[in-house]
């Protein structure tokens, strides 16, 4: 076939001479030049040698090019397997060489897709060899060419069925995370198994699975299993690698297995790498009049050098079948040689060209809100403008896409709590915020006072409040440790996240409280410094407390109740009770009927904890608690004797006003110790009488608002009056004034926010509450309790 | 919060090959049926100045919808609020009204093509060439990076006071952020994204700040529409 072509090419090539002879001559012959010729063109004295020459070279060219016996369809389905770009290759490269994303994602994307086309087209060439050509006719070139379009469309259609199966499948497994990993693996598989089954691209249906699912998935399982899964693939992944590699090796010194051929090897070298460069050329300036951002002369040198040949370029050859291609051993040879070429070559030297040709690189930055939000109000924005020019462009079809997936598919594949926590925005929130609590453990164990403390994504330190966990900590450096729950806003599948944050903040901020103990202890020999400092933090502390009261009082009345419920059971059970008089609370209480109290507050616990989504990553948050108490208990020891040390006209209702208003200390049972004994052990003598004059001045504050659940909206006057006389009788004795509560109650800006913080801390721990409700503390406990609290209220 | 996905979300959808028609009243339809008759001579009589618009703004007229065939006509000098209101998906874009209220500057309810394509002009690309040879005692082209910013800053800036204050941050994101997030939560983000941008503390994103927030984006890339080119 070659040979027949060549005596072609002499003639033309003779043929070109002659046609240029006449151009070339008129001006040589006719005047003598005049003077030495710098030039001189003389092919008609050279023409015969020449293209004698010529004949023996191109003959010779000729033998060694490939003398391999294979037929047309035999090089096509080598080509259908030399020409696929390799993913692994692909990812393994660019992603050390970090060009820009669009770059970046247009070449793993072609490798990608390109696989797939690949197999397919392997699979209709090598049908067509196991036909034999003779057989093959003209409609099996049509079938062949349906059957690409056939098995690719069918290969991703099953990999979309197998994706929702996925994403609706993940959605059910809250209370069963453990199979979740397992059924990512087993059901993206199962996609691969059908479209086989069905001869389908097997590939594309496994790529179109996980392109389809990631979103919904990965909301939907937990965090670990994100982790479980992630990690798994990627060792799967490199094992796979590894072995294909290692299989390359050995079959490249395994001469048995290969055949050399000079010409077919440096033959296939040079065309994939001008057939590569010349179809990235076509299709880019295709591409080009579409696109906003035309893709230049540079991205399209990367994009050809970029064509890596891997490992399933090898597999497929190794799958031959050399009874029916002969030349399968040729073939062989041929593909490690242009594998390991295009690998270690150009793998080796695309990093240096991409430097030397200046392509841009991908810049990592951290996200900020503001980048995230303008970029959506851009997206929307230029959706809007199409909509008005009237042509319906990118932006269009994307805005399309979002609001039917926002309305139907994230519904139905998505988790309620899942989805409602699926925003762009508030993730890069989210992550800010860890990123400062990690940033303030890491430095800030050692931060004292809040004042010092400054963190670093944030560039201003004003006094804007926020309920960000940054203020948080700013606020509480060395008090309150459990008003960190406010990081839990999120109820979601990011529980190790949590856990890793809460962990690190409860080590974090362990260590100043014992310095502070230490300070404290000094303090008992009074000291004028430390007095105030304490007096500063305990004020802060009691700030937010009162913040938060308000904010019950408008919101969660129910919440209160329970924990109350809670926490009044477990203390029965810890003993830890003692002869603190129960305060106004449980009296007003005392005035109702307190088993229909119970009820109603027990149904609502049961509503909130079944309708909100409250997943197993939420006792993430319990776990961190408890391990906080491991250490707390101890001070809670102490703390009993520091009891008695003040004057018992005021401490024995302190305590348990506190327990009793603050609804998240008695969400634990060992928190509540924490708390009380944390205050108890910190603030000095004098300070205990502040704090058990604010606490009543609270009460009297807060409590008639948020009596109880809302069943209770009626109570009358009464428990009011008997509340105020107290806070009046205590005030005299207070020694220190800088303790009365309305200043800061005044400062409404700044509490108005707090008080945001702390509504959706409770709302956070209501489920846990709730659901350690059900499972602990039955109705009739708390019910009897309810009776011992209204007696103590009658005793007093 | 407004809700996204309003009941003409899909509806639309499905009648977008004949969007051009939704803005449509009857006595837009007569004219638009005359005006297929009438002759190219006759469509720059009624807009006189195409080409000077074309000059100003750099926009390809003919593309856009006022003008196409089946759009709203060429007779009209005049787009009425409603005419902009009345297009489907603006409606469920959350920021379709100050989009549309962008068209209208100064609270009128007609803007003319000239103002139209002003508008619009934002949105085109920026040629590489119009950078090399632009005359520097000429105004900025509208299709410049800080004009750009300066349409989106406007979106923000509900009260033209020239920032940002924390309550149209709020209303923003209360746009934005399309899951649900408590009002206290999108407090606290409306809160720490004026503080990530504030600089000199005035508790507001000013114009400048706003700049600098972005000077990491492209963009001349993401604030632009390939069909305006």
């Amino acid at each position: 076939m070659l040979r027949a072509a060549l005596p072609l090419l002499g003639l033309l090539l003779a043929g070109a001479g002659a046609v240029e002879e006449p151009t070339q001559d008129p001006g040589l012959p006719g005047e003598p030049p005049p003077g030495l010729e710098l030039f001189r063109w003389q092919w008609h004295e050279v023409e015969a040698p020449y293209l004698v020459a010529l004949w023996i070279l191109v003959a010779s060219l000729a033998k060694i090019a490939p003398k391999v016996q294979a037929g047309l369809l035999d090089f096509l389905l080598f080509g259908s397997l030399i020409s696929a770009v390799d993913p692994v290759a692909v990812l393994a490269v660019f992603e050390e060489v970090h060009v820009n994303e669009t770059l970046f994602i247009i070449v793993f994307g072609e490798s990608l897709l390109n696989d797939a086309v690949t197999v397919v087209l392997y699979k209709v060439c090598n049908s067509f060899v196991e036909m034999g050509s003779a057989n093959v006719r003209a409609t099996d070139y049509l079938k062949g060419v349906a059957s690409l379009f056939v098995v690719s469309l069918g290969g991703a259609a099953v990999g979309l069925v197998f994706a929702f199966l996925l994403a609706l499948t993940t959605r059910f497994t809250k209370r069963v995370r453990i199979i979740e990993p397992l059924l990512v693996f087993l059901l993206a598989y199962a996609a691969y198994l059908t479209a086989e089954m069905a001869s389908l691209s097997a590939i594309l249906a496994v790529t179109m699975c996980g392109l389809g699912c990631k979103k919904y998935v990965e909301a939907n399982i937990s965090h670990k299993s994100r982790t479980a899964v992630k990690y798994t693939m990627k060792t799967l992944a490199s094992c796979a690698e590894t072995i294909i590699f290692m299989l390359l090796g050995i079959s490249a010194v395994d001469s048995s297995k290969w055949a050399w051929d000079s010409g077919l090897v440096l033959g296939t070298l040079f065309f994939i790498l001008f057939f590569r460069a010349l179809g990235v050329v076509l299709q880019t300036w295709v591409l080009n009049q579409f696109r906003l951002v035309r893709l230049d002369k540079i991205d399209q040198v990367v994009m050809s050098y970029g064509g890596l040949r891997g490992a399933v370029a090898f597999a497929l050859v190794i799958l031959l079948d050399r009874m029916k291609v002969p030349a399968k051993d040729y073939f062989v040879a041929t593909t490690i040689v242009v594998v390991f070429f295009t690998v270690i070559v150009q793998g080796l030297t695309i990093k240096p060209l991409v430097k030397w040709l200046k392509v841009k690189r991908s810049e990592h930055h951290k996200p900020t809100l503001n980048q995230e939000l303008h970029e959506h109000t851009f997206d929307h924005i230029l959706a809007a403008v199409e909509d008005v020019v009237g042509h319906h462009g990118y932006h269009y079809w994307r805005d399309r896409w979002e609001q039917f997936d926002k309305k139907y598919l994230s519904q139905l594949l998505m988790r309620r709590s899942a989805y409602r926590i699926r925003d762009q925005i508030w993730d890069v929130y989210y992550r800010l915020n860890i990123r400062d609590a990690i940033s303030f453990v890491d430095q800030g164990g050692h931060v004292l006072s809040s004042t010092g403390l400054t963190l670093p994504s944030m560039p201003s330190r004003n006094s804007v409040a926020e309920t960000s966990v940054t203020n948080l900590l700013r606020e509480s450096g060395s008090g309150a440790c459990l008003d960190l729950q406010v990081i839990d806003t999120v109820r979601s599948g990011r529980d190790r996240e949590d856990a890793v944050m809460h962990h690190l903040l409860c080590g974090g901020l362990y260590k100043p409280r014992r310095r502070y103990k230490a300070s404290c202890s000094r303090h008992f020999i009074s000291e004028d410094a430390q007095e105030r400092q304490d007096k500063e933090v305990f004020q802060q502390n009691m700030k937010r407390r009162l913040e938060s009261f308000k904010s019950t009082k408008h919101n969660i009345c129910f919440t209160k109740s329970k924990p109350r419920l809670r926490k009044t059971g477990h203390r029965k059970k810890d003993g830890v009770a003692n002869a603190e008089a129960a305060n106004g609370k449980p009296q007003d209480l005392g005035f109702q009927d307190t088993a229909a109290v119970i009820l109603t507050v027990e149904s609502e616990e049961e509503e909130e904890s079944d309708s909100s989504e409250t997943e197993k990553e939420d006792d993430e948050g319990i776990i961190f608690v408890a391990r906080a108490t491991s250490e707390v208990l101890q001070e809670g020891k102490v703390s009993g004797n520091l009891e008695v040390c003040p004057s018992p006209r005021i401490i024995p209702p302190s305590p348990t006003c506190a327990e009793k208003e603050l609804p998240w200390k008695s969400g634990q049972g060992d928190l509540a110790v924490y708390v009380s004994s944390e205050t108890t052990k910190i603030v000095p003598v004098e300070m205990q009488t502040g704090w058990n004059q604010s606490m009543s001045s609270l009460e009297s504050l807060a409590s008639p608002p948020c009596t109880q659940a809302p069943t209770l909206t009626h109570l009358p006057p009464c428990p009011l009056g008997t509340e105020e006389p107290q806070a009046p009788l205590n005030l005299p004795s207070d020694p220190h004034p800088s303790f009365a509560f309305p200043p800061s109650l005044a400062k409404a800006g700044r509490s108005r926010s707090e008080s945001s913080a702390d509504i959706p801390q409770q709302q956070e721990l209501q489920p846990l509450m709730g659901h350690k409700d059900n499972t602990r503390l039955s109705p009739g406990i708390a019910n009897s309790h309810w009776c011992i609290q209204f007696n103590r209220g009658g005793w007093l | 919060m407004r809700n996204v996905l309003g009941p003409s979300g899909i509806g639309t959808k499905a009648s977008s090959s004949s969007a051009h028609l939704l803005s449509l009243s009857q006595r837009d339809l007569d004219s638009v049926h005359s005006s297929a008759m009438g002759s190219l001579s006759s469509h720059a009589a009624i807009i006189p100045d195409l080409d000077s618009i074309r000059r100003e703004t750099g926009c390809e007229c003919a593309r856009l919808r006022w003008l196409e065939p089946g759009g709203w006509g060429r007779r009209r000098c005049n787009a009425a609020r409603m005419d902009l209101q009345r297009i489907g998906a603006l409606a469920v874009n959350p920021l379709g009204d100050r989009i549309i209220e962008s068209f209208f500057p100064d609270g009128g309810q007609q803007v003319d093509f000239a103002g139209f394509a002003r508008v619009l002009a934002h949105f085109r690309p920026v040629d590489d060439e119009d950078i090399g040879n632009r005359d520097p005692k000429q105004p900025e082209p509208l299709n410049s990076r800080t004009n750009k910013l300066r349409f989106a800053f406007q979106l923000y800036d509900l009260d033209r006071d020239g920032k940002i204050s924390r309550r149209e941050m709020l209303q923003v994101l209360r746009l934005m952020v399309g899951v649900q997030v408590t009002e206290e939560q999108l407090e606290s983000i409306a809160d720490r994204t004026v503080q990530e941008a504030d600089e000199d503390g005035d508790g507001a994103v000013s114009f400048l700040e706003f700049t600098k927030s972005l000077e990491k984006m492209n963009i001349e890339q993401k604030m632009s529409i390939r069909i305006l080119k």
